[in-house]
């Protein structure tokens, strides 16, 4: 948190802006994090390494902290607020430049008989972070609404996340049926979610398994070949 | 980082900073197994989440068991909120004391661990309550299938609960520091059901106050202790 320190983010240098930006963004300082954004975006940066060098990169090292114990969900929460703001200013300048960097579409949603959706969103802001068309489908979805958005977008990949033990069974459900269509040999699943490991994304053949946000867009990336 | 240049003094090294803090001492336990009339084979453990306590301690005295043949101890019901730290709690004291005992309840579901409490169960032949996790061992599975079939958006809460709502739920989830996270967090409910283990009308005051302030309907249903009954009841064969 700030102690309180009158700062002038116009004051800094590019260099010590993006430390800082990704320092607040850790603290959830959504104001501080959309006033950087946007004096970066002022300075000629592009809105990509706007996006990859402080959001994604702050998102990144709050998912370590995630991962170690460090920070919890409300804490993440508040980040991933912070990092919106940011994308907020850099998203419509993406879209507007016909972003050529699209590592494709990825679909994504929670499934049936599941509402949670925080792990979902904070990954599908990663998604985006990193460069992908990102297509939620929302919460509590059955095989069917996966399988007519894999119709409708022809996604590069297809994300599943689950929240309690007794759902995340269904992800095999819909493997299972991707299987017997014979899309899966193309389309690479992905799953996440509290309760899961890869013990279990192994068990229903899943392709990957995203233990958090920042893993599961890098995990995303390698899938397409873009990995750093 | 320029050395002339301001920076705030947060971010994550704040945060490491401010991390270190020193560890609970476990409690005291029996030495060693103690064998006596009312249990021969030595106590049996019943290793339990803190809000699990109240209803254990109630069931023991209901259940008619003498207090040399069953030992509760109870992990922090805060880990609630952390199930990662629920399979290493248990481990770390099974590993202590499980020789000191006979046998081995562990007073939870899979609570959000995912299977990773039951291969500590597995090595230390312990078993734990079935089901998922508390409300579905205090509803039993036909009436909580019922529940969440009619509304799939269902909160539940539980007597312990409802009394820790502030500590446990709206600090526990920050809502007292960020109340616009409210819609992240219960944007996708439409129902907090109050599973009662008591007909106590002030925790019922208390749980529709709870709805009011999720922004929930306020569903009531009076479970009593469910499966639990019988899982402590086995753990020393009354």
């Amino acid at each position: 948190m700030s102690d309180g320190e009158e700062i002038i983010l116009r004051d800094l240098n590019d260099a010590d802006l993006v430390e800082q930006m990704k320092d607040d963004l850790y603290d959830g300082m959504a104001a501080e994090v959309h006033e950087g954004t946007q004096i970066l975006l002022e300075r000629g940066w592009d809105a990509n390494d706007v996006l990859t060098e402080a959001l994604v990169e702050g998102m990144r090292i709050v998912g370590i902290d995630f991962r170690d114990g460090i920070l919890f969900v409300p804490e993440v929460l508040q980040c991933a607020g912070a990092m919106k703001a940011g994308m907020e200013l850099v998203r419509p300048i993406l879209v507007a430049t016909d972003n050529k960097s699209s590592l494709g579409t990825y679909v994504i949603g929670t499934v049936k008989g599941d509402i949670h959706d925080i792990g979902k969103n904070l990954v599908g802001m990663m998604l985006e972070g990193a460069g992908f068309e990102v297509v939620d489908l929302g919460i509590n979805n059955p095989v069917d609404n996966y399988l007519a958005a894999i119709d409708k977008h022809n996604p590069t990949i297809l994300g599943m996340s689950a929240l309690l033990t007794t759902t995340m069974p269904y992800m095999g459900v819909v493997i299972e049926e991707l299987d017997k269509r014979g899309i899966l040999k193309n389309l690479p699943v992905m799953v996440g979610g509290a309760p899961l490991n890869q013990e279990f994304a192994d068990a229903i053949n899943a392709t990957s398994y995203g233990r958090d946000a920042a893993v599961s867009a890098e995990l995303a990336k390698a899938l397409v070949g873009k990995n750093r | 980082m320029s050395d002339s240049a301001v920076r705030r003094t947060g971010g994550r090294q704040a945060r490491l900073g401010r991390r270190a803090r020193p560890q609970e001492a476990l409690p005291v336990a029996p030495e060693s197994l103690v064998t006596t009339r009312a249990n021969p084979d030595g106590p049996a453990l019943v290793l339990a989440c803190g809000a699990l306590a109240n209803e254990i301690i109630a069931l023991r005295e209901q259940l008619g068991i003498a207090d040399d043949a069953m030992v509760l101890h109870c992990l922090p019901a805060e880990l609630h909120n952390r199930p990662g730290q629920i399979a290493p709690r248990v481990d770390a004291f099974l590993t202590e004391h499980r020789h000191k005992y006979s046998r081995v309840l562990i007073g939870y579901g899979d609570c959000g661990t995912g299977g990773a409490l039951d291969k500590v169960l597995e090595r230390h032949d312990a078993t734990r309550l079935p089901h998922a996790h508390c409300y579905e061992f205090f509803a039993t599975t036909p009436r909580f299938d019922e529940i969440t079939e009619a509304e799939i958006g269902s909160y539940f809460v539980t007597d312990f609960l409802v009394r820790h709502f502030d500590r446990l739920v709206w600090e526990g989830l920050g809502l007292d520091t960020r109340p616009d996270l409210l819609e992240s967090y219960f944007g996708n409910y439409r129902d907090l059901v109050y599973l009662a283990q008591t007909d106590t009308p002030m925790l019922q005051t208390k749980a529709q106050e709870a709805a009011e302030r999720l922004g929930l309907n306020y569903v009531y249903r009076k479970v009593g202790f469910g499966d639990l009954t019988e899982a402590i009841r086995g753990t020393v064969d009354v």
